[in-house]
C-alpha cells in the first residue's frame, strides 16, 4: 500500500515562492500525471517527494508514514530523470543494479532482479555496454529499468519522454503505462505533453504557477475545465472563448445568437466551446474564415468572430475558403461558462 | 578549398616552434649523452650510474615523489569537493589556495627555510612556548627524517594547487543530475564520491598527476634551498655534473634518465586511469 498524501507543500526560493499550498493525493496504485507549462513548478514539486529539495512548508506522507525528514533512499522511491541520468562509467547491467548494490544485495539477486527487469524494458541484449554506445531511446529504457529494479512503493518521473523523437515517444508512453501498471507501483508522472497526459493518466493534476488548477480524470479535465487557463490549455487547439452578455434570465446573447447559460450569475461571463464542437449550420454564430487548413480528416479553420479569435474543426468535405463567412452551430450540451474576473467555471445547477 | 590543407596549414606555426625549441634541443641532449667525442657510446650512462651517489638520489627522487604526490592528490581532492559545494566565498577561497602557485620554487624553498632553520619561526616558536630550552639546528646531517618532512612539507605546500585547479574544472564538468541520481538509489556522501565523483574524474586525475609526478622527479630548487648536499636528488646532479664539474655528457644522461622514469610513470599513469570506450560523460 502506497498511497501518497501532499499536505499544504509550499516552497520558495529567496523571494520566489515556486509552489503555493499544494494538497493532493495519490491513491494506491495509481498513475498520476502532474501537467503544466514549463516553469510552473512540477519538478519542484516531484523533487520535494523525493527528497532531493527540501519544501518551506508541509507534509509528505507515503503509506501512511511521514517521509519528508527522511532522506531520499529511505522513501521507498525510485525516480526517471529527464535526461536519464544513466551512469556512463558503468555498464547498463551495473547502472540498473546500482540501486540493488547500494542496498548491499547480495549477487545473486541483484543478477536476478537486473535480468528480470533487463527483459521486461527489451534491453537484455545491452547489458554489457556502455551509456555512450546508446540511443536516447536506450537510454531511456536503461533509466527505467534502474527504477524498477529496485521495486519501489513510488516511482517518480520527471518528463521522462521529452528528449525522445514523436514517433520514439509514442511508442514509449503505450510501453510504459503497461509496464507500471504491471509493477503494481504508485507513479507520478511529470509531463508539458497534454497528449502524454491525457493518453497515460488515470488522473491529471494541472499545475499552473505553483497551484493545482484542476485535479481530476483525462476526460473530465477536458470536458469540464474547472477554470479558464485549463479550458485553454487541454486541447488542441483550445477551447474558444466569446464574451456573453445577458438578455433575460438564463438567456445569454453571443455574437448575435441566443444560448441558455446561468441563471442570476452577476459580473461579466465567457460562453466557451470546443472547436471540435461546432457544426456548419444554417444559423449559428457568425464567423469570417481567416485560415483554412486541411489536415486530412479534419479542416482547421481559423476565424474571427466580432474581433475574436475562434477556431473550429470541420469535416474535411467542407468546401470553404478563406474570407467566407459560415454559420457556427455549438453542440448544447457541449456549451461551457467561465466568470471573466474569477476564470472559474460556472455550473450550472 | 583549402579545406583539406588548412588544418595542417594553421598548425604549422606551432610544430615549427615546437620543433625548434623543444624537438632540436632535445635531439641535442640526447647525442651528447650518447657521445664523448669518440662516436656512440654508453659511457656517460655507465659513468653517472656507477657513481657512489646515484642510488641515493634515485631513491631520493622516488621516495619524495611517492610521498609527496599521493598526500597532494588527497588534499587536493578534498579542496576541491569543499570549493565545488561552497555557496559563497568560492572563488576568493581559490584564489587564497592557489597564491602558492605564483611563487618560485625557489622562493618558496627559502620560505621553508626561514621556519625551519636554526634561527627560524619553528624554533622561535617553540622556545618562547618553552618546548626547547634553546634553538636547534632541525636541517642536518643528524636529522635526515626532519629533513626529508622538511622537503617534503614544502613542496606540499607549494604545488598541491595546481592539481587543485585542474580537480575542481574536472568537478565543475559532471552533471548535477548523476548525483541526485546515486542519491535516490541509495548513496551516500562518501559512496557518491568513490562510486561517481572519482571514476567520472578519471580524465581529470590522470592529468593532474601526470604533470604533478613529472614535475615532482624534477624536483631541484627546493631541495636545494632546504636540503643542499644532505638530500641528493636526480635533478641536482644534473646541475653538479653541468655547471660544478663541466661534463655535459654526463649531464645530459641523467637528463636523459629523469625523462625515461618520467615516460614510464605517465604510461603507468594512463594506462591506469584511462576510461574505456563509450564510457566518457
Ligand atoms: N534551485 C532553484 N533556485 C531558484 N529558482 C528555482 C530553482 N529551481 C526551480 N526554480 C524556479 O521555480 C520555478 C519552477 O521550476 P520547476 O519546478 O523546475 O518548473 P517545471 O518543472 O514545471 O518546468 C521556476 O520559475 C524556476 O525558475
Ligand atoms: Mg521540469
Amino acid at each position: 500500500m502506497a498511497e501518497i498524501e501532499i499536505k499544504n507543500i509550499a516552497k520558495s526560493f529567496g523571494n520566489y515562492q515556486a509552489l503555493h499550498n499544494i494538497n493532493l493525493t495519490i491513491h494506491d496504485q495509481e498513475f498520476m500525471v502532474l501537467l503544466g507549462a514549463s516553469g510552473c513548478g512540477k519538478s519542484t514539486l516531484l523533487r520535494i517527494i523525493a527528497g532531493l529539495e527540501t519544501a518551506t512548508s508541509g507534509e509528505v506522507w507515503i503509506g501512511g508514514r511521514r517521509i519528508d525528514h527522511l532522506s531520499p533512499k529511505d522513501r521507498g522511491i525510485a525516480m526517471v530523470f529527464q535526461n536519464y541520468a544513466v551512469f556512463p562509467h558503468l555498464t547498463v547491467f551495473e547502472n540498473i543494479g546500482f540501486g540493488l548494490r547500494m542496498q548491499k544485495l547480495p549477487n545473486a539477486e541483484v543478477e536476478r532482479r537486473v535480468h528480470r527487469t533487463a527483459e521486461l524494458m527489451h534491453i537484455e541484449q545491452l547489458l554489457k555496454r556502455y551509456s555512450g554506445e546508446l540511443s536516447g531511446g536506450q537510454r531511456q529504457r536503461v533509466a527505467v529499468a534502474r527504477a524498477l529494479a529496485m521495486e519501489p512503493d513510488v516511482i517518480l518521473m520527471d518528463e521522462p519522454l521529452s528528449n525522445l523523437d514523436a514517433l520514439l515517444r509514442m511508442e514509449m508512453r503505450a510501453e510504459l503505462k503497461g509496464v507500471l501498471a504491471e509493477s503494481k507501483t504508485t507513479a507520478i508522472y511529470v509531463t508539458h505533453d497534454q497528449v502524454e497526459a491525457m493518453s497515460m493518466a488515470d488522473r491529471i493534476s494541472v499545475m499552473h504557477q505553483g497551484r493545482i488548477a484542476q485535479n481530476s480524470s483525462p476526460v473530465e479535465v477536458y470536458r469540464n475545465p474547472s477554470e479558464k487557463f485549463v479550458a485553454g490549455f487541454i486541447g488542441n487547439p483550445p477551447m474558444n472563448f466569446l464574451p456573453a452578455t445577458e438578455v433575460s434570465k438564463g438567456q445569454w446573447s453571443v455574437a448575435g445568437c441566443q444560448f441558455s447559460g446561468p441563471e442570476a450569475h452577476s459580473g461579466a461571463i465567457d460562453f466557451a466551446i470546443r472547436p471540435e464542437d461546432l457544426s456548419p449550420a444554417d444559423t449559428g454564430i457568425a464567423a469570417i474564415a481567416k485560415v483554412v487548413e486541411p489536415l486530412g480528416a479534419h479542416l482547421l479553420v481559423t476565424c474571427d468572430v466580432e474581433g475574436h479569435l475562434f477556431r473550429a474543426v470541420l469535416d474535411s468535405d467542407l468546401a470553404l475558403r478563406a474570407g467566407d463567412t459560415i454559420h457556427l452551430a455549438p453542440q448544447q450540451d457541449r456549451i461551457r461558462w467561465f466568470d471573466q474576473n474569477t476564470t472559474q467555471a460556472i455550473c450550472l445547477s | 578549398m583549402h579545406s583539406r590543407t588548412l588544418p595542417y596549414l594553421l598548425i604549422l606555426p606551432v610544430t615549427v616552434f615546437l620543433g625548434v625549441f623543444f624537438l632540436y634541443p632535445f635531439v641535442l641532449v640526447a647525442q651528447q649523452a650518447f657521445t664523448t667525442g669518440a662516436g656512440f657510446t654508453f659511457d656517460n650512462f655507465t659513468k653517472v650510474t656507477t657513481h657512489w651517489k646515484f642510488p641515493t638520489s634515485f631513491k631520493n627522487t622516488l621516495l619524495l615523489a611517492a610521498a609527496v604526490v599521493p598526500v597532494q592528490l588527497a588534499l587536493a581532492l578534498l579542496m576541491a569537493t569543499m570549493v565545488t559545494n561552497m555557496k559563497k566565498g568560492r572563488d576568493l577561497v581559490l584564489y587564497v589556495w592557489t597564491i602558492p602557485l605564483g611563487i618560485s620554487d625557489l622562493a618558496a624553498g627559502i620560505i621553508w627555510l626561514a621556519i625551519f632553520e636554526q634561527s627560524g619561526f619553528l624554533n622561535s616558536m617553540m622556545q618562547g612556548l618553552g618546548f626547547i630550552e634553546q634553538p636547534t639546528n632541525l636541517i642536518s646531517y643528524q636529522s635526515p627524517m626532519l629533513v626529508f618532512v622538511a622537503i617534503a612539507l614544502a613542496e606540499i605546500w607549494r604545488a598541491t594547487a595546481i592539481m587543485l585547479v585542474i580537480l575542481v574544472a574536472g568537478i565543475g564538468l559532471i552533471p548535477k543530475e548523476y548525483y541526485e541520481a546515486a542519491e535516490v538509489f541509495g548513496a551516500g556522501p562518501w559512496k557518491r564520491f568513490t562510486r561517481i565523483t572519482l571514476p567520472l574524474l578519471r580524465p581529470s586525475l590522470s592529468t593532474a598527476l601526470v604533470l604533478r609526478v613529472i614535475l615532482a622527479f624534477e624536483v631541484f630548487a627546493v631541495v636545494q634551498a632546504l636540503g643542499g648536499t644532505l638530500f641528493p636528488v636526480l635533478m641536482g646532479e644534473t646541475y653538479k655534473y653541468q655547471f660544478e664539474l663541466l661534463n655535459g655528457g654526463a649531464a645530459a644522461a641523467i637528463a636523459l634518465i629523469i625523462l625515461v622514469i618520467s615516460i614510464a610513470a605517465t604510461l603507468v599513469i594512463l594506462r591506469v586511469l584511462r576510461v574505456p570506450k563509450g564510457a566518457s560523460i
